[in-house]
């Protein structure tokens, strides 16, 4: 087989990794646009917030440690522990939940019926809240996350490929898991959503929420709770983003790959979300190893979104998204 | 009323004895906040800490305290620029702006304004030539130098030939990673190198493609000219295709316990140049802690001293205190102008003499300054990073750039620069 065929395997392969990544961070607006109509421009914040957390919590930092000592003169940073990954996870969910009965009684529920910029300019302030919060709580360090998940070349595929085509495929374990967690999760969604009374509450509201209101469904419970499995989303994907470069507060900046996502997949379709990521993931990938080297390389950002713009233009409410029609 | 009378009263009481007060006005621009903080905070800690040692400790400089004013970027370009603006009418006496984006803003502004501007290791690389960047210093190392130190390095490692090697320099696709690849090319030509160029876009936490280049193209080294996360991502990505670490070489910027931590074990032997020490028992520490820590008084949480982006900035503090030394020598007052502190920078003479002086034996390379000179020799050595120890270690002394193939790149630059901005060459 040629060497440029098989490269160009191995990248199209990456590509449907590194799909999974940003597809990950993509559910989280996808789960909270349904529910609410709300575009959460606080999606990577909350990624960073989840990831900070659970380092802070596993590692048994003191949160607010500097504004505590500048206080009350006290040299407290530690409480001493080393917490497994699980406990740590869980913890940092019951964080996340809290987050987000807070968003909701203090913010949006005095937004009900405002214009859908106003409740995005205030998702806009969240992010930069939740970015100061979470300086304030955990620093501005650059954190180790591990979680026990495996990095690196996976050796099975690389022998495989290799006795198969005399060359060894390159997959990182870590994007491997972050696959697998990734179809757990959706699935999990899925069944949620179709077989549980919160999921058709859940469906319900984000068909029309006058008519859920009017059949008794709790509108702050099912926004505090779409907001808890957006953190819940939120924290998947900090934990992947955050195991490859540390826990840091660039990690906010991963809101970036959503958009292209979002804007192919659509905003309101969970499979569109994941659809979406794969078409990105591949198309940038196989686009930076085809044409990349022809003109100077770094075309995977701009490139992400020309393809967005394609798939725009021929269905505006994106591959999957519902085609919003209003009639006179 | 009374109260309001008496608080007018002392307010202009204030105003009229403001600019009476002898003190020594130096800002700094800092980012602690925003996705670069974790590398800002170390850098503003040790800059700060070490104007604050010479406050308590000799109080100030030819006995005029320093006021030393922080001013929040974020690393933001405009934010840097609203900063300087801001603070340039207070009686500044030079900038360092800790970004190359917000320098290269500043250079036609702080020329205007007369006001000078030292990019330590960063910013403009032909800002060189004092003859047309008269307010700009980039002491003690430019990113030409770099490219160059970091192929010696490499021709050392080989036996003296690069032929037939294959080099990769993985950089941000920014103004800043672009610096090197004229040196890089110009040197292969030298050298029989082929130069493969892999940008990276900003801010760089996905480079799934470039390192599968790298795995398929097996450099003999690669070379990092990264920034924030570009760094611990690069790291990571290079230890998880088992990229042989001793031969991934990361300019100064790339080179932090930040950088190397988050890949754990498997960042050993990552190396990364260097244009200052980095040793753990500098006598200067024993002073900080008596008279900066113990006091309270240490920048930020006090948690920085010692790591590389504190004593980087505390190199900057440094070159700077020795400038207005210099000023306050050559004008004979302690009270010295912007310009005064330009001449000083001109004829700043840093030795390893000095660096033992000031408690930091053998913690850069000698420093000379001239009108034509704004950059220093060119001086830099390579270091290592120790997992198992935590710690990045100088395995190299310091090694002089080849100025033969830097300075007529610095002419050419500079002189294209004074020709599209009208500036007749000169020492004035």
């Amino acid at each position: 087989m040629p060497d440029q065929l098989l490269f160009g395997m191995e990248v199209f392969l990456n590509g449907l990794m590194a799909g999974v990544l940003y597809a990950l961070v993509a559910l989280g607006f996808v789960l909270i646009y349904k529910a609410s109509g709300i575009f959460n421009y606080a999606q990577g914040v909350m990624a960073l917030f989840a990831a900070l957390t659970l380092v802070g919590i596993m590692e048994g930092q003191v949160p607010f440690s500097h504004l505590i000592n500048a206080v009350f003169g006290t040299e407290v940073h530690h409480f001493g522990w080393h917490l497994p990954a699980v406990v740590g996870i869980v913890l940092t969910i019951v964080v996340m939940v809290g987050l987000a009965w807070a968003v909701n009684h203090l913010i949006m529920r005095h937004l009900v019926n405002q214009e859908p910029i106003i409740l995005f300019m205030a998702t806009i302030g969240l992010a930069y809240f939740m970015e100061g919060l979470g300086d304030l709580m955990w620093g501005a360090d650059i954190k180790k996350l591990d979680v026990g998940l495996p990095q690196g070349i996976n050796t099975a595929i690389d022998e495989v490929t290799f006795n198969a085509f005399g060359y060894g495929f390159f997959i990182d374990n870590l994007d491997i898991w972050a696959t697998i967690i990734a179809i757990i999760l959706v699935i999990a969604l899925m069944i949620f959503s179709q077989y549980t009374k919160q999921g058709r509450a859940l469906r319900a509201v984000a068909d029309d929420h006058q008519a859920a209101l009017s059949v008794g469904i709790s509108l702050n419970f099912i926004w505090v709770l779409v907001w808890s499995i957006a953190g819940f989303v939120a924290l998947v994907a900090g934990i992947m983003w955050g195991a490859k470069s540390g826990v840091q507060f660039s990690l906010s900046l991963i809101a970036l790959k959503a958009l292209p996502v979002l804007m192919l997949g659509g905003f309101t379709s969970i499979p569109g979300a994941i659809v979406g990521g794969l078409i990105i993931g591949v198309g940038e990938k196989l686009f930076e190893f085809a044409i990349g080297p022809m003109v100077g390389g770094a075309t995977e950002n701009w490139f992400a979104y020309v393809l967005a713009l394609i798939f725009l233009v021929f269905r505006p409410q994106g591959l999957f998204g519902e085609k919003i029609i209003e009639r006179v | 009323m009374k109260t309001k009378t008496l608080i007018t009263a002392a307010a202009a009481a204030f105003m009229a004895a403001a600019p009476a007060m002898a003190e020594l006005f130096i800002p700094s621009l800092t980012y602690r906040s925003g996705p670069y903080a974790a590398n800002g905070i170390p850098t503003a800690d040790g800059y700060a800490d070490y104007l604050t040692l010479l406050n308590e400790r000799d109080g100030g400089i030819g006995g005029e305290p320093i006021n030393m004013v922080e001013c929040e970027t974020g690393y933001n370009t405009e934010k840097g620029v609203e900063c300087y603006e801001a603070l340039k009418g207070q009686g500044a006496l030079v900038f360092h702006p800790w970004s190359t984006g917000i320098t290269y803003q500043l250079i036609p502004k702080a020329t205007a304004d007369g006001i000078p501007v030292h990019s330590v290791g960063y910013g403009r690389t032909s800002a060189k030539n004092g003859e047309v960047f008269r307010w700009v210093f980039n002491y003690p190392a430019n990113y030409w130098d770099g490219a160059s130190i970091a192929i010696k390095h490499i021709l050392d490692e080989e036996g003296g030939s690069l032929e037939g090697k294959k080099i990769a320099l993985v950089y941000h696709n920014s103004a800043f990673g672009k610096e090197p690849i004229r040196t890089l090319e110009e040197l292969g030509a030298m050298h029989g190198y082929e130069l493969v160029l892999l940008p990276v876009d900003h801010p760089g936490q996905e480079q799934k493609s470039q390192w599968l280049q790298i795995r398929r193209e097996r450099p003999d080294y690669t070379i990092m000219w990264g920034w924030g996360v570009m760094n611990q991502v690069a790291i990571q990505e290079a230890v998880n295709i088992r990229y042989p670490m001793d031969h991934f070489i990361g300019i100064w910027w790339s080179g932090s316990e930040n950088d190397v931590k988050p890949a754990g074990e498997g960042a050993d032997g990552y190396k990364a140049l260097t244009f200052n020490g980095m040793e753990q028992d500098y006598p200067i520490f024993e002073d900080i802690q008596k008279y900066v820590v113990d006091k309270g008084l240490a920048a930020g949480a006090g948690d920085q001293i010692g790591t590389v982006l504190y004593m980087r900035g505390l190199y900057s503090a440094l070159m700077t205190t020795e400038a207005i030394k210099k000023a306050q020598e050559i004008h004979g007052t302690a009270q010295v102008t912007p310009a005064m502190v330009r001449d000083g920078y001109e004829a700043l003479d840093i030795t390893q003499e000095t660096y033992a002086s000031l408690g930091l034996p053998g913690f850069g390379p000698d420093i000379k300054g001239s009108c034509q000179n704004h950059g220093g020799q060119g001086l830099g050595a390579v270091s290592q990073w120790n997992a198992s120890e935590g710690k990045f270690t100088m395995v190299t002394d310091y090694i002089e750039a080849n100025q033969d193939v830097i300075q007529p790149l610095i002419e050419a630059d500079s002189m294209a620069y004074a020709e599209e901005n009208g500036i007749t060459p000169g020492c004035d």
